[in-house]
Formats: C-alpha cells, sequence, structure tokens
C-alpha cells in the first residue's frame, strides 16, 4: 500500500485544520477586545483632568469622582434607582416564582396561555410599553412617583424570574419534598425547607437579574419617572447635553460593582447566564 | 348543603387541591399582569384610533417621511442581525469546545459586558468612535487620515454600539445549542470520509439552526425596537422608529399617532416573534 496517497492528503488537513484553529482565536481575541473596549476606554476618561472629552487625558485626578459624590442630584438619583431596584425584585421574585411553581407543578386549562402572557413583556418593546404605562399613570396622575417606576418594571422583571426559576423547578426532584412531607412536615414546611434552598442558585440569579433588569432601565424611567430622575436617566441626561466627565466616574464605579456582583453570584451558585 | 354533598365536596377537594394551589400560585401575577399590562396594552389600541378613526394609521402608513423611518428601522436591525450572527457564531463555537479555562475567560468577555449598563457603554462607544474619540486621534496622529471620519451620528455608529449591546443574545442560544452537541456526529462524517467542510455545511450547522433561529430572532425583535443607542450614537440623524415615538410623545405631544407607531412596531415584533415560535415548535432551546 502506497503510504503518501494517505498521509498527504492528512498531513494537508492538518495543516488546515490549525490554520482554521489559529483563525479562529483571532477572531475570538479581536471579538472579545470589541467587546471589552467600550468599559475599558472610561477608566482613563473618569481619571481625566480636563472638563472635555479628551483622549489621551491632559492630567490626571480624582475631581469626576468628587463631583458625584459631593453633587445631591447624583447621589440622589443612585439611591432612588437603588430603591426601585430593590422593590422590583421584592415584588417580581413573589409573584414569578409562584408563578413558576404553578406553571411548573399545576394541570389546569389555560396554563399555556398564562405562560404566554408572562413571556410577553420580554416581546413587546419598551418604548410601546412605556407610552402605554404613560397613558395609564398619566390618566391617575400619578407620574413622577417612584413607586409607579416600580410597578413598571416589574412587569418587565418577571419573565426573566419566570423562565430561571422554572427552569430550576423542572429539574427538582420532587419526591424529596413528598418524603419531608410523609415525615410530618407541612407543605409550607416542606417548600421552605427542602425546595427554595435547593434552588437557591438560580433564586440568586433570578434576583440579580431582575434588579439589575430595572437598575440598567431608562425607558420606562424616562416617560414615569417626571422630574425625579433616576440613575440611568440622569446618566442619558449627562450624555445627550455633554455637560463634564463625572458619567465616566459613574460609569467605572458601575463596571467595578457589576464586575463584585458577578463574582459574588458565581460563588453563591452557578446559573448566572442564560446559558448555563 | 346535606352530608352527602359534604363529602362529595371533600373528596373533589383532595382530588384537586394541588391544581388548585397551582391555579392560586398565578393569580397574584396574572392580576398584576392583567391590570399593568394587558390594559394599558388595550388603552393604547383604542388610543391609536381617536379622532376619525384611521388617520394615525393612513399617516403611517402612507406618509413618506413616515415610511422610510419603518424601513429604515427594519434595515438597519437585519444589518445588526446579520453582523451579530457572522460574529459570534465562531465565537460561541470557541467557548463551546475551548477547555475549561478559556471557555470560561471568554464567558467573562461576553458576560461582563452583557451585565454591564448599555449607557455606560453606549458612552464608551462615543469615547472611542467621536470626533475627537481614540480611533480618529490615533489616526490623526499616525497621518493615515487629513479630517476626522464620521464614525458616529450615522448609521456606522449606530450598528456598531448595537451589535455590541446584542452580540451576547446571539452567542447564548447558539452556545447551549453546541454545548449539547453530540460531537460524535461531526466525528463519525469525517470517519467515513467526508471533508471539513462538508461536515460543517451538511452535518454541524444544521444542528446548530435551532440556536442560530433563536439567535437571529432575538436580536431582529430586541433591534426593531432598540431606542438608548439609536439616540445616542445616532445623534437624531438616524431615526428609528423608537426614536420617533418618544420625539412624538415629549416634544410634539401628539399621542394618537405615537400610539398608531406603537402598534406598527408592535406588530411587526409580534409577527417576528411568532415566525420563531413556528419554525421552533414552541421549543425555546436558548431557555
Amino acid at each position: 500500500m502506497d503510504i503518501t496517497a494517505t498521509t498527504v492528503p492528512r498531513v494537508r488537513r492538518i495543516h488546515r485544520g490549525l490554520f482554521l484553529r489559529n483563525l479562529l482565536y483571532v477572531w475570538c481575541a479581536v471579538v472579545f477586545l470589541f467587546l471589552m473596549a467600550p468599559l475599558i476606554v472610561v477608566f482613563p476618561i473618569s481619571l481625566s483632568s480636563s472638563e472635555y472629552l479628551q483622549f489621551p487625558p491632559p492630567g490626571w485626578s480624582l475631581r469626576w469622582f468628587e463631583a458625584y459624590i459631593t453633587d445631591s442630584t447624583w447621589i440622589d438619583a443612585t439611591w432612588r434607582s437603588i430603591k426601585i431596584g430593590i422593590w422590583t425584585t421584592l415584588l417580581s421574585m413573589f409573584m414569578g416564582t409562584a408563578l413558576s411553581f404553578s406553571q411548573v407543578r399545576g394541570r389546569y386549562k389555560g396554563k399555556s396561555i398564562i405562560n404566554q402572557i408572562s413571556l410577553l413583556p420580554l416581546v413587546v418593546p419598551m418604548i410601546v410599553y412605556s407610552i402605554s404605562v404613560y397613558g395609564l399613570f398619566g390618566y391617575f396622575k400619578l407620574i413622577g412617583m417612584w413607586q409607579v417606576i416600580v410597578l413598571g418594571h416589574t412587569v418587565h422583571a418577571i419573565p426573566f424570574v419566570v423562565i430561571i426559576v422554572s427552569a430550576a423547578l423542572r429539574t427538582f426532584d420532587i419526591t424529596q419534598e413528598q418524603a419531608a412531607m410523609s415525615l410530618g412536615a407541612s407543605r409550607a414546611t416542606a417548600l421552605w425547607q427542602i425546595t427554595l434552598p435547593q434552588i437557591r442558585p438560580s433564586l440568586v440569579s433570578a434576583a440579580f437579574l431582575a434588579f439589575i433588569s430595572s437598575f440598567d432601565e431608562l425607558v420606562v424611567a424616562m416617560f414615569l419617572g417626571g422630574s425625579n430622575m433616576t440613575l440611568p436617566k440622569k446618566m442619558f441626561d449627562n450624555i445627550v447635553n455633554e455637560i463634564d466627565p463625572t458619567i465616566a466616574a459613574v460609569s467605572v464605579i458601575q463596571i467595578l460593582l457589576v464586575s463584585l456582583i458577578l463574582i459574588i453570584v458565581s460563588k453563591l451558585g452557578a446559573g448566572a447566564t442564560p446559558s448555563q | 348543603m346535606t352530608e352527602i354533598d359534604k363529602i362529595k365536596l371533600g373528596s373533589w377537594w383532595r382530588r384537586n387541591r394541588d391544581n388548585a394551589t397551582s391555579m392560586f400560585a398565578a393569580t397574584p401575577a396574572m392580576l398584576f399582569l392583567s391590570l399593568l399590562y394587558l390594559l394599558p396594552m388595550v388603552l393604547l389600541l383604542s388610543q391609536s384610533f381617536e379622532g376619525s378613526s384611521l388617520q394615525h394609521y393612513r399617516k403611517a402608513l402612507t406618509d413618506g417621511l413616515y415610511v422610510q423611518v419603518l424601513l429604515d428601522t427594519l434595515m438597519i436591525a437585519a444589518y445588526v442581525c446579520i453582523a451579530c450572527f457572522v460574529i459570534g457564531y465562531p465565537v460561541a463555537y470557541f467557548l463551546s469546545i475551548a477547555p475549561g479555562v478559556w471557555s470560561t475567560i471568554g464567558m467573562i468577555f461576553v458576560l461582563l459586558p452583557f451585565w454591564t449598563s448599555i449607557l455606560v457603554r453606549t458612552y464608551g462607544w462615543m469615547v472611542i468612535l467621536g470626533r475627537n474619540g481614540i480611533i480618529n486621534r490615533t489616526l490623526l496622529h499616525t497621518g493615515i487620515i487629513d479630517t476626522p471620519l464620521a464614525l458616529m451620528n450615522n448609521i456606522t455608529g449606530v450598528v456598531i454600539g448595537m451589535v455590541h449591546v446584542l452580540l451576547p443574545y446571539m452567542i447564548f442560544p447558539l452556545y447551549a445549542v453546541m454545548r449539547r452537541m453530540d460531537k460524535g456526529l461531526a466525528m463519525a462524517a469525517e470517519g467515513l470520509g467526508a471533508s471539513g467542510w462538508q461536515v460543517f455545511t451538511k452535518i454541524y450547522f444544521p444542528l446548530t439552526l435551532p440556536g442560530v433561529l433563536a439567535g437571529v430572532t432575538l436580536v431582529y425583535v430586541l433591534a426593531i425596537g432598540f431606542f438608548i443607542t439609536p439616540a445616542l450614537l445616532g445623534g437624531g440623524k438616524v431615526p428609528m422608529i423608537a426614536v420617533l415615538i418618544e420625539q412624538q410623545v415629549h416634544t410634539f405631544l401628539n399621542w394618537g399617532f405615537a400610539s398608531a407607531l406603537s402598534l406598527v412596531l408592535l406588530t411587526a415584533t409580534l409577527a417576528v416573534y411568532a415566525v420563531l415560535r413556528r419554525v421552533l415548535r414552541g421549543n425555546m432551546q436558548w431557555t
């Protein structure tokens, strides 16, 4: 058997395989750089001493961090967004988790319609939903109250919670709960002490996603907030009016916070990504 | 109620207790969504028919200016969608085959921007793409160009910014499908003499198709309703429909027309979503 007849094409193929593999690595490196670039560039800008967006910065200072901390409108907006985010998380976790149990455990008519309705807010564009609730709350003269922003954000957070928590419940072994109940635990005790602790990683992920979805949300808050600005609205105005690089300092703080929270969430349990 | 009725009711209750509890668990969310989601949407629908019934729709769908915005929106969303697919497919593949550490590091590069506020990222792009931004400064400094390139306040800037925001939505469903795929299938095809190209086009790619469809639809649906990126990186020169709607409400206080435009946008979105559900037969692979 002529050995070259089979090895030459194979060697060529391995060479081409290596070339393609290296091409893939280079491609991914470029894409990762593309993804990280806008996050990286705000760091030097935030430390710039210049009033204007200048690159490279003419000098270094912490004045924009100082500007953020000492300006009460920025701090008020931040606290308002945190407050709205926490309420949104609590409400959507309560309703979304209950709905997930209902979806996974129940067998009743109309279940799939309920499922469709609960997921619909993911599909409907934010701007469309915003002007529809703007109309509703405007009619009742409620525009400008932070509580109505919570309601709007909760509508959008519920689908995230439902998707993550019901995925976890589907894989949960229900016999554990039944075992607890046959040993004398009440339904509530079994739920609280057996089921919920086991799906804790997913609950943490869902809560994180709910909070972030509210904390970063601009459009609903822009319509419903009136003069009571949330942090994203304040940032938006700052960017549009090109006021000063305080926005860069705020961005840096947010990036660092998100990194920190990502670490905490991944420590508390897997499932922080939609795909895992 | 007689004793027998009570017993009947009791046994009905025992049989159906779990289902009744389940239905009860759905009520808070359903009440909430009905009042704060379905009701306002219905009100919006009725608002769009105010005045001489269809006048707003006639304006939205026949006035050249608004038709152009609608078409531009669909086209920009298509650019973004294609770019996300071409860029994201190899990356998802890399993440699915890379050994542990590299896969994790790659995932962090995708997740960190994903979790970061869109406003922060858009601001970052303004720093990079602006007239005095990093790219223009570098190119001017090195003498490659004499006048700054227009990378922002046009479609280019908007597409770059939107691809950055939406790329993870393409990568996640692709990654989920690729991770679950049986590697043996591609190896078997190779063992039977298929070339690398044949393995890809005949085996690998068709098997990732559910992920491709989920990603493409997700990105397209999100892209046509986008507001922040076109508003900031478009600089008022790239009117996408969401920006137009916001303008109609805040600047022109034209409620009826804004409602009609919203319904047009909603219809387009739901149509795309319906196609997705049909194609995937309700099996949302990426979740």
